[in-house]
């Protein structure tokens, strides 16, 4: 199925689909097609996820030991941002709990970076396992809700799991856990900081998951998450498992964000339950829905905004002089804020409407007008 | 449609290129450990940073401590700073969240370029950073909070404690218990940290374990459920004595549910939640109105510092006098003589490292120093103990004003309690 072009299924599909598809193929089939589009999509993806490594490395080499800490964040909300639009774009689930869920991969990075002796890529793979086999467990009752449900019954995740590790001295309480984070390798120079090599693995990260979500979204498995998200009966009616697909879709996404709690739990790289709130399940939600759902490049403008703008509205209350009180959540209002606006002017998210900005300016082809996926 | 498909690709990594490197170029002197030129200093100024809870459950209280350091600072910069340098303190807020301390810490270090942390609040928010501040080599100096845990010289050279620790501070309060209330039954109220647990490791040296009938403890993050539970528990141990360690909301909160239970022992409390103002704000804005500062009456406590309601020490004038002129949008409290004492006993530093500043030189001072100051015994370091004050002095809390009465202890977490019987420092008359 992988090898199938893209172009046929994308058009019909009413979401913003996947990567960046360039305007919808309304052009007649009659066109001959470019040696670029007879590349299979696998081929295709892993160029653009080469690319995307390849542009993060260059930028984490050009920049300062805290741009370096916050570009390894971004990379690493990235991985959690591209799981949930790939939920809640292609899948139509909600979920309130991907705080939780990363949470879950990273106390498993930090309990194994200090208790056992594992190879990294070993311990990230097991914290995308840890966050997976969460998933299957919250997908599993997810299946059986809907709408204002399924967000409620995720909420109690976010709220509640946070919980359980204050209690154990095991997981260091309030605390948290404070691990040794990786020493950067030899080849990356003597005088590499330690933020540099986080960045570094945070992309690779990143660019493997996207890679991984971009290929699954367009071939079968992502046509049964769009089908089921359409219509549940005709999806059942045309043989798809309707509890599967969703429990699949929640899986994935969960695994996503199991490896984005570990790879923050290795550049921060203090594990800890304040990390995990509720607020951030909401941001991440709100980053979804800014950079467009089920949208990946849309997830990568979600999680640079996901980053940055506590800072900027720290930088903004601190300089106009804003009370503390106000100042703490003015980020959340922020927000909230673009939340509202995002959904009144660009249902798309951001990526979409830049999109449109461009074909607009580039063709005289109208664009087929994209709806907001999703519940 | 490939050529848009890469453009639109393109100016996406543009944009990401651009967020990350637009306020990039700006930092490019900002981070560094050592070297010939201490990062955060200049000719003319010192930027040093520190974390604080100005928002969230430890606020009350503990965010006045930075602006009355800030108001020191600028009385020190108006008199000509430290050899010509003006201090600027760059304060965050933390909301007393270890995960935002590692975040704001590591942008003050790495962003901002500060020259040291000074007086990051909080047990387990500074404990985040403890690490990373000294494989940074960056001067971590002057810890609020009583931990035995900074204390570890050889391991974390760069970081030292200030206040009297909690192990030290729970031996001075078990003495008096011991030698005052001989015979009753005694109860603790411990927060489930290191705060708690130095505590308790003072007081269990110091009482007998027979007289102990109950220990409770409470977590920070489940403070809004309240202490009912705890004190009816104490209560029905017949705990005369209740010794408690614990931030100043947690011990209003422990107070309100005695009164309400009717349940009166004798409170003795932790000097980190002594200050009678801001404990009796508390207990107010807790209870609505209907209780206020007069339950606090008789309360015990220990203190490393003059009082804020003793008109007659030399410091507490002046400190008041700073307070007026530069931070008098705030309370005049225990705080307040908190944060001055930390600025001043800073400032003692800084002049003690000369004006050849960097941070070794800085460290240097901190090995070496005996610095008489504010306190009410000299604040002392050495190579291998990097405690802070080593000594208190027994208070009690009446009607708003905390006077402090008998002799001044000195104790480290083992060995002998003596007293303190050397002079009393003050203010220098150029200050």
């Amino acid at each position: 199925m992988a090898t199938t072009p893209a172009a046929p299924e994308s058009a019909r599909t009413t979401g913003p689909v996947t990567d960046a598809d360039g305007p919808p193929p309304s052009a007649p089939s009659g066109r001959a097609r470019s040696a670029w589009e007879r590349l299979p999509v696998v081929a295709r993806t892993a160029i653009f996820a080469l690319a995307f490594a390849v542009i993060g490395i260059l930028i984490a080499n050009g920049i300062s030991r805290y741009r370096d800490f916050q570009l390894a964040e971004i990379a690493a909300y990235l991985v959690a941002v591209a799981g949930l639009t790939v939920l809640t774009g292609l899948n139509g689930q909600i979920s309130l709990g991907h705080g939780a869920l990363m949470a879950v991969g990273a106390y498993c990075a930090a309990v194994l970076l200090l208790h056992a002796h594992l190879p990294l890529v070993v311990v990230l793979l097991l914290s995308a396992l840890a966050g997976g086999v969460a998933g299957v467990l919250v997908g599993a009752v997810a299946a059986r809700l809907r709408g204002p449900y399924l967000a409620g019954a995720t909420l109690a995740l976010a709220v509640g799991l946070p919980e359980i590790p204050k209690n154990y001295k095991y997981f260091g309480r309030d605390e948290g856990l404070t691990i040794n984070p990786p020493l950067p390798p030899g080849w990356l120079g003597t005088n590499a900081p330690i933020e540099r090599w986080g960045a570094y693995i945070c992309i690779i990260g990143a660019a493997v998951t996207l890679f991984l979500l971009a290929n699954l979204s367009r071939g079968r498995v992502g046509r049964n998450f769009r089908a089921v998200r359409d219509d549940e009966i005709a999806a059942s009616l045309a043989g798809i498992s309707v509890p599967r697909t969703q429990i699949l879709a929640f899986t994935v996404s969960a695994a996503c964000a199991g490896l984005a709690g570990g790879l923050l739990a290795l550049v921060t790289p203090t594990v800890g339950p304040g990390g995990f709130s509720l607020a951030l399940s909401i941001q991440l939600l709100v980053a979804i829905v800014i950079g467009g759902m089920g949208n990946l490049p849309g997830a990568v403008l979600g999680s640079i905004v996901l980053v940055y703008l506590p800072s900027w509205a720290t930088s903004i209350s601190n300089g106009v002089g804003l009370s503390k009180q106000i100042g703490a959540n003015l980020a959340l209002a922020i927000f909230g804020g673009m939340l509202i606006v995002v959904m009144l002017a660009f249902p798309g998210g951001i990526a979409a409407a830049v999109r449109r900005t461009w074909w607009a300016l580039t063709s005289r082809r109208r664009p087929a007008t994209t709806i907001p996926a999703g519940p | 449609m490939n050529a848009r498909r890469l453009a639109a690709i393109a100016a996406g990594t543009a944009l990401l290129a651009s967020a990350c490197g637009s306020s990039g170029g700006s930092s490019s002197n900002a981070a560094g450990g050592g070297g010939a030129s201490a990062p955060g200093v200049t000719a003319t100024s010192i930027t040093i940073g520190s974390h604080q809870p100005l928002t969230g459950p430890a606020a009350p209280g503990y965010s006045e401590i930075a602006p009355a350091t800030a108001a020191l600072f600028a009385y020190v910069n108006a008199k000509g700073g430290v050899d010509g340098r003006k201090i600027t303190y760059n304060y965050q807020d933390d909301a007393y969240n270890p995960s935002q301390t590692s975040t704001v810490v590591r942008k003050l270090v790495e962003q901002d370029g500060v020259f040291a942390i000074l007086n990051g609040l909080g047990t387990p928010t500074h404990q985040q950073v403890q690490p990373f501040l000294n494989s940074n080599k960056v001067p971590d100096l002057f810890v609020a909070s009583g931990c035995v845990c900074w204390n570890q010289p050889k391991q974390y050279p760069w970081t030292t404690g200030y206040q009297t620790n909690y192990a030290i501070e729970g031996r001075i309060l078990g003495q008096y218990i011991a030698q005052n209330m001989a015979g009753q039954k005694v109860g603790y109220l411990l927060q489930n940290d290191d705060v708690g647990q130095g505590g308790k490791q003072g007081l269990d040296t110091e009482l007998k374990p027979a007289d102990v009938v109950s220990q409770q403890s409470y977590d920070v993050s489940a403070l809004t459920s309240g202490l009912g539970t705890q004190m009816s528990k104490l209560q029905q141990a017949g705990a005369q004595v209740v010794v408690g360690f614990a931030i100043p909301a947690a011990f209003a909160l422990a107070e309100l549910a005695a009164a309400q239970i009717g349940y009166h022992p004798q409170f003795v409390v932790s000097s980190i939640a002594a200050d009678p103002y801001t404990m009796g704000g508390l207990l107010q804005s807790f209870s609505k109105g209907a209780a206020g500062a007069s339950l606090l009456n008789g309360v015990i406590t220990a203190s490393y510092l003059p009082s804020f309601t003793d008109t007659s020490n030399p410091w507490t004038t002046l400190f008041k006098k700073i307070h007026d002129q530069y931070d008098a949008k705030n309370p005049f409290d225990a705080n307040t003589i908190f944060g001055m004492s930390v600025g001043y006993n800073f400032v003692q530093l800084l002049q003690k490292a000369g004006k050849n500043l960097t941070r070794q030189s800085l460290l240097d001072a901190v090995n070496s120093a005996d610095l008489q100051g504010p306190g009410l015994l000299p604040l002392t370091f050495s190579p291998t103990d990097h405690r802070g004050y080593e000594g208190e002095q027994m208070a009690k809390i009446q009607d708003g004003n905390l006077t402090a009465f008998g002799p001044v202890y000195k104790a480290t977490e083992t060995g002998p309690i003596t007293t303190y019987t050397g002079p009393q420092a003050t203010p220098p008359a150029n200050f």
